[in-house]
């Protein structure tokens, strides 16, 4: 219980007791087994490896193997209170309907995306003339599952362009250290940043 | 192929068995075998379903064929299924020939086996039988009800007509509709029962010649569907059989034709043409969600504390994928525990029955975590 990863536990910092939470790309299903032992959570995974999908089992936990591009359509209205997607929107194939679905589904979407207008990012692609290989976009070009990268102040607009709320925002490091900055200032100096949104 | 074999019960003794048709059965016997022990408090029953053409048989020796149980492998000491930890049921359904009431059965109104006056039955009415069976067995409530293929259709009904009877289910390479490619095939095996003239209009029990050819063509076309291309292709490919060139005949040249044959034979020692005819039925009847509105979700809404598995295999094109995932959706949507996962196997349809080590660790991680909630040692 200890050793949730410290990106997650910013999320799980995040969620009210008891309530009922969808973890979209919920991997092995370690933040879900946090929140069902720490909150009393009601949790429920989409995953899209078999691998993670028998983690998730194992924990005791409930997991339909799936993913955001093509299963959130089958989630009726409404049926959750957080629906989280942690750094998936860049990898999905139509990242504003994504978006639209989660908010669709939850009464609150929690959100984290890698910024790929963090200072290293930048620095990498006007200096080395390629795409940036960096300790959290660890992936060349033509390996990366990341297929829309966006930057905080990209996302931002989207938000706003869907008319949806932040109702917080935590920049953080690819450590999980929040970083006491706006939006423009995170966007050069966060790695990572988690929106937590509401319609 | 029939009469007391294992244990039997007779239930609706009294009260008879509505059922779906609206036509009544009484009294109705149960053929059933058992492993391991009922705990004294009474919670830790498996209800194992079997599929088309399985039996009681799961964990046991065939009485007919001498082969081992058709799940042999998951049930037993030390395996997924316990019987070390859990008491395990598996019941032949309704319909069906080995000590369960049928068509072969003798109509006690007219001293005659029933053929074809033995009303059609639906998977529902299956599990109606299951659930008298229980209550002559004293269990309450079952730790889980598990089944492939048509077993998984009768784990759904158990889901919609008695979920509070359940802790778990667990669905494997099923549906919760027959589509129009499954009735059709189901169709062309009945048609080729009736058309041997053995069949005789389903009256055929007390004759020396029962539609053995009709059921083996039957038994052959439906075994096509239990396997994938790919499987077929690697088991078989052109290969022929036991010669160097075709015979410009119609001999079994091919491997997979001696294959077929094989399996039709030997399917007709141990089936019965007309249970065969029930069962089929039983299954193009079955569209749970016809039942609530064209809402399959409608159909779970009671079972909201039932841990569910649901199970497909990816190269299953009898029960695929888009059906197993649709039932799984369906429970989440009415907020129904469930874990679904398409397991990678180029086994088709069968492979439920097969070692399928991915599906195996799912069972075992869903079957310990069901055990833990259900107040039994995992």
């Amino acid at each position: 219980m200890t050793s949730l990863r410290p990106d997650l536990k910013l999320i799980a910092d995040l969620i009210e007791p008891g309530s009922r939470v969808l973890d979209v790309g919920c991997d092995d299903g370690a933040l879900l087994d946090y929140l069902v032992a720490e909150k009393n959570i009601d949790g429920r995974g989409l995953e899209i490896s078999q691998e993670g999908v028998n983690a998730c089992v194992a924990k005791g936990l409930f997991v339909i193997q799936g993913d955001a591009d093509n299963d959130l359509s089958e989630y009726p209205d409404g049926s959750f209170d957080y629906v989280v997607l942690s750094k998936t929107l860049q990898a999905v194939h139509r990242p504003r309907d994504v978006l639209r679905a989660l908010l669709r589904i939850g009464k609150r979407a929690v959100v984290t995306i890698p910024n790929f207008g963090h200072w290293r990012v930048r620095m990498s692609l006007m200096r080395r003339g390629r795409m940036p290989v960096t300790k959290s976009l660890d992936k060349s070009w033509y390996d990366t599952a990341n297929i829309h990268f966006c930057t905080i102040r990209d996302l931002f607009d989207l938000i706003e362009a869907e008319g949806l709320r932040v109702q917080e925002f935590v920049p953080h490091s690819q450590q999980g250290k929040r970083l006491k900055a706006g939006p423009k200032a995170a966007n050069w100096r966060a790695d990572q940043a988690l929106f937590l949104l509401e319609r | 192929m029939r009469g007391n074999i294992g244990h039997t019960a007779q239930l609706f003794t009294e009260e008879a068995l509505t059922l779906d048709s609206g036509a009544t059965l009484s009294p109705v016997t149960v053929g059933f075998e058992t492993y391991g022990t009922l705990n004294s408090a009474g919670n830790n029953a498996v209800l194992v379903c079997h599929a088309l053409t399985g039996d009681q048989y799961a964990a046991s020796k065939h009485p007919l064929t001498g082969k081992p149980g058709w799940w042999q492998r998951l049930i037993g000491p030390g395996k997924l299924l316990d019987t070390n930890k859990y008491f395990i049921i598996c019941s032949n359904v309704l319909g069906s020939c080995l000590g369960t009431s049928g068509p072969w059965e003798i109509n006690s109104n007219t001293g005659e086996p029933w053929g074809l006056d033995f009303p059609v039955i639906t998977i529902r009415d299956m599990v109606r039988l299951q659930a008298a069976l229980l209550d002559h067995l004293n269990i309450d409530k079952l730790f889980m009800v598990i089944g492939g293929s048509m077993g998984g259709m009768q784990v759904l009904e158990w889901l919609t007509t008695f979920p509070e009877r359940l802790h778990s289910a667990v669905a494997l390479a099923t549906a919760a509709r027959h589509t129009a490619q499954n009735i059709a095939f189901h169709e062309v095996g009945r048609q080729a029962v009736m058309a041997d003239p053995n069949w005789n209009g389903g009256s055929y029990y007390r004759k020396a010649e029962k539609p053995d050819k009709g059921l083996a063509v039957a038994r052959m076309t439906a075994h096509i569907t239990y396997l994938s291309e790919d499987a077929l292709t690697k088991k078989f490919g052109r290969n022929l059989q036991a010669r160097d060139a075709v015979t410009f005949g119609f001999d079994a040249d091919f491997q997979v034709e001696s294959y077929l044959r094989h399996q039709g034979s030997a399917f007709v020692d141990r089936f019965d043409a007309n249970s065969y005819l029930y069962i089929t039925r039983a299954m193009d009847y079955l569209d749970i969600a016809r039942r609530y509105d064209g809402r399959l979700a409608d159909a779970f809404k009671e079972a909201t504390n039932v841990r569910c598995c649901v199970i497909s295999f990816s190269s299953d094109w009898l029960y695929p994928t888009s059906e197993n995932k649709q039932i799984a959706h369906a429970m989440n949507a009415a907020g129904v525990p469930v874990s679904f996962a398409e397991i990678n196997s180029p086994h088709g349809h069968d492979a439920f029955l097969l070692e399928e080590p991915e599906m195996d660790q799912m069972l075992a991680g869903f079957v310990a975590a069901a055990a833990t909630s259900g107040g039994l040692k995992p």
